[in-house]
């Protein structure tokens, strides 16, 4: 995978989800993802970012335009420093929350992009990768 | 900006969403839609999200608050406007917006609202035949 253009994010309050929402939309929008792919793309962002905030107070992301073959897509990268997560499985399960959210943030986000994964440590923070293709 | 602006028409409130809500916003305005109901005695809440790009769990939560506790004061909320787009990620999501009714835009919804209000048999609202 090669890695064409990229951003990096701090984010700190609530406010910074419209930002990073809006600069995500730019980046889509400038290798011409149609409008269905962004938009699961910027819902899923916005889900993550919320995420990042909720348990660990903010992070930062990283975005980037990237491409394997002929396909060009959208990789963003959530990192923070928060409490970490002690059961990923369970976290990634419909409807478990820890807040008092509707537990849909990560099972949801997964659903909407086209690769997923994330890593945590308890006590040292959680990495989230997501890539949405522009036909994927 | 930090308040959507919410306008009496009639028995009903309408409510315009024209930028992407942050946090704070969407919060505000569930709060004064439910001091409005209140002082106005609305019986119907018409939100027009057409200008909405994202609906996240966040925000789907807030419209489902919103129509909870429209409720509990008597009055229906119906969402109208929602782009095909916003309409495709919130079923992957997997968002039910829970005693939210939809309508396709302000036209319908306002329909709808009016149906609602004209089935109520305490209401004595007279019945135009159902413009199909």
């Amino acid at each position: 995978m090669i890695t064409l253009n990229r951003d990096r994010l701090f984010i700190q309050k609530d406010q910074d989800v419209v930002i990073l929402r809006n600069r995500v939309k730019e980046y889509a929008t400038k290798i011409g993802m149609g409008l269905v792919n962004q938009t699961k793309l910027i819902t899923g962002a916005s889900e993550l970012v919320r995420n990042m905030l909720r348990y660990a107070q903010g992070g930062e992301v990283l975005i980037e335009v990237v491409s394997r073959g002929r396909e060009n897509g959208i990789r963003l990268t959530f990192s923070d420093r928060g409490p970490g997560i002690a059961d990923l499985n369970k976290a990634m399960q419909d409807g478990f929350s820890t807040g008092r959210s509707l537990g849909l943030g990560l099972p949801g986000t997964k659903r909407l992009m086209s690769e997923f994964s994330i890593k945590s440590a308890v006590g040292e923070g959680t990495t989230v990768t997501v890539i949405k293709w522009k036909n994927g | 900006m930090d308040r959507i602006p919410i306008l009496k028409m009639g028995q009903f409130l309408l409510v315009t969403i024209q930028i992407d809500l942050y946090d704070r916003i969407a919060l505000n305005l569930e709060t004064d839609l439910v001091q409005m109901i209140h002082k106005t005695g609305a019986r119907g809440v018409l939100i027009d999200i057409s200008a909405v790009s994202i609906v996240d769990s966040f925000m789907g939560r807030i419209l489902g608050n919103i129509a909870t506790m429209s409720k509990i004061l008597d009055a229906e909320t119906v969402v109208v406007g929602m782009q095909p787009a916003v309409a495709i990620t919130l079923v992957e999501l997997g968002l039910p917006l829970n005693g939210v009714f939809t309508a396709l835009n302000v036209e319908r919804g306002m329909i709808l609202l009016q149906s609602r209000l004209a089935s109520d048999p305490d209401e004595e609202e007279d019945e135009d035949d159902n413009p199909e």
